[in-house]
């Protein structure tokens, strides 16, 4: 099933409620061909079941593990993807693109 | 975000009312603030034209990186008579994101084959706002396009209580005098019945269905994107 931001922010809350560790991404800037656009979101859970896209499943790997690490330390972060940055070659967009993501605890 | 903000999030959106999450990138504070708040806030311009635009994005403030989320309710589109510039108004709502539904009772007319993939209602206006589709609010436009006031008022009345951002009614300006002149006896102030855009539609001189039909999303456009005119999406 397709989710939308708003069934993704919905199950951030019921995940969150239901006791399980959650962070939300949220796409903050996006630059040349993004396949996502600013405001897109996808919420994972602390044993990396996740939500939406913010990329189009590009980077959602590399996102997931930030997610898991804001769990982890419960501090929320910036992170950048995309050809001009030095992980292209691990975890880029192939479109060349690029964005930013902002990945927070929900606490 | 702490689970509050979310939760106050999820039940603006299920109210179908707006609201703006504002986060500081910098050192991840935020705070929720809903539509009825943003005249009161610091930020209330910034605030204002975000949700105007309906889009969340990234402003630098006092050399803070500050992201606006951006929550609205989805814009509806109610069209009051299954008729010829209907048919050509639909597709195009529908291609501007703008979730449509048709409502005419008669059966002649609201025809699945006419309206294919549009959510048609073959009842009167008040019993279809009763029964299958979801009450008017602010985030709805509605258009009444039968020419036929036993249709097309009842529809208008509902529009006006609910507060519609975009009420239209077509027929010339005699057919609008005559309907000016039964709202009044109805009850609704000269600024009420103001807000009906009659004869429908921007005047760019449209004459086909089609014509008509840009000329009445280019209003609808105009009343949801102007800043400060009227509710936003």
């Amino acid at each position: 099933m397709l989710s939308t931001d708003n069934d993704i922010l919905s199950a951030a809350e019921s995940w969150r409620r239901d006791g399980r560790t959650v962070a939300l991404a949220t796409v903050i800037e996006t630059w040349g061909s993004a396949p996502r656009p600013v405001g897109s979101h996808l919420v994972v859970d602390g044993d990396g079941n996740f939500l939406g896209s913010v990329s189009g499943g590009c980077v959602e790997g590399a996102v997931i593990t930030e997610g898991l690490d804001a769990i982890a330390d419960g501090r929320p972060r910036v992170v950048e993807f995309g050809v001009a940055d030095e992980t292209a070659w691990r975890v880029g967009l192939s479109c060349g693109g690029r964005i930013r993501v902002f990945v927070e605890p929900v606490t | 975000m702490k689970l509050d903000s979310l939760t106050i999030l999820n039940a603006e959106r299920a109210a179908r009312r707006a609201a703006i999450l504002v986060t500081d990138l910098d050192d991840g504070a935020q705070r929720v603030v809903r539509e009825a708040e943003i005249a009161a806030d610091p930020l209330a311009d910034i605030l204002a034209k975000r949700l105007a635009s309906g889009k969340s994005g990234l402003i630098e403030l006092d050399g803070r990186q500050v992201f606006f989320t951006v929550q609205a309710p989805p814009v509806r589109l109610v069209v009051i008579g299954a008729v010829h510039i209907s048919q050509a108004l639909c597709p195009m709502a529908a291609a501007l994101g703008l979730s449509v539904a048709v409502i005419d009772p008669r059966t002649a007319f609201a025809t699945p084959e006419r309206f294919p993939d549009i959510d048609l209602v073959a009842e009167w206006p008040d019993d279809a706002f009763a029964t299958r589709l979801a009450p008017l609010d602010r985030y709805c436009a509605v258009a009444a396009l039968t020419h036929d006031p036993k249709i097309d008022d009842p529809a208008l009345i509902a529009a006006l209580h609910a507060g519609c951002f975009y009420v239209g009614a077509l027929g010339s300006k005699k057919t609008h005098a005559a309907r000016v002149a039964r709202l009044e006896q109805a009850g609704f102030s000269e600024a009420e019945i103001g807000r009906i855009a009659a004869p429908i539609g921007l005047n760019i001189g449209a004459i086909s269905p089609a014509e008509i039909a840009v000329s009445i999303l280019a209003q609808i456009v105009a009343a949801q994107r102007a800043p400060r005119s009227g509710p936003v999406a």
